[in-house]
């Protein structure tokens, strides 16, 4: 008897599946989103220098809005750009 | 009892021990109204994202700091706003995790930069040891 392991696809059934998105804060337990740490706050603002939306980051609302806030203060003291060319 | 930190850029065209002056006065400012200073952090000479009075770097310091006389703050934003040495400043009350967060990444518990340091270090050491095994061994060699 063939078992399930033994059938051959022709195509990768895992091709085309997404992934689950997730929060990383709440996975994580990250509850203090640092303002003064360019590198971090530039995984979630595109190289326009804009927020990622909730939509592509998987974030959850709560962190959402701290990421926003945190960017803003960032922002406001030269530590990231209000517009960029290239920012990646 | 609430927690702030105060956020301020000086002037980097300024001499350095005028700058140390500026951020000085500020650092008394709080701490002879009767709060209790934390930390105070020199964060040095950082490029700035966007020009900020011509100037594109900036030397930025940030002073933690425990206050109760919830006047003060407007007092001091208004000394830092009418400074001509200061570019820009960031007042931001700190909650609990704020505080957390602060405390261990001056333990240096959090943050890469701290992980690289150390992985540094090790590196640091292992080339010394490398260094003084070869002698260590024709010194051995020599006595046989």
């Amino acid at each position: 008897m063939a078992s399930r392991e033994d059938i051959k696809f022709l195509n990768n059934p895992n091709i085309g599946k997404q992934r689950k998105k997730y929060c990383r804060f709440r996975k994580f337990g990250i509850k203090y989103i640092d303002y003064k740490d360019p590198d971090f706050l530039l995984q979630f603002i595109n190289p326009q220098g804009k927020v990622l939306p909730r939509r592509i980051t998987g974030n959850s609302l709560k962190y959402q809005k701290k990421i926003a806030v945190a960017i803003k203060r960032a922002r406001h003291l030269a530590i990231l750009p209000f517009v960029a060319d290239n920012l990646k | 009892m609430r927690q702030y930190e105060v956020n301020f850029i000086v002037d980097p065209v300024l001499s350095g021990d005028e700058i140390k002056e500026a951020a000085q006065t500020y650092v008394n400012l709080i701490q002879d109204s009767g709060n209790k200073i934390v930390h105070l952090d020199e964060m040095g000479l950082r490029q700035l994202a966007y020009p900020i009075k011509k100037r594109t770097t900036g030397m930025y310091y940030c002073v933690e700091f425990q206050n109760e006389d919830t006047t003060f703050i407007p007092k001091m934003e208004l000394a830092l706003r009418r400074d001509e040495r200061i570019m820009r400043f960031l007042t931001v009350k700190l909650d609990r995790h704020g505080v957390e967060y602060n405390d261990k990444k001056r333990k240096g518990l959090i943050g890469k930069k701290g992980g690289k340091q150390e992985k540094l270090k090790e590196e640091i050491k292992e080339v010394k040891k490398e260094a003084v095994a070869p002698i260590a061994k024709s010194v051995k060699s020599e006595e046989e």
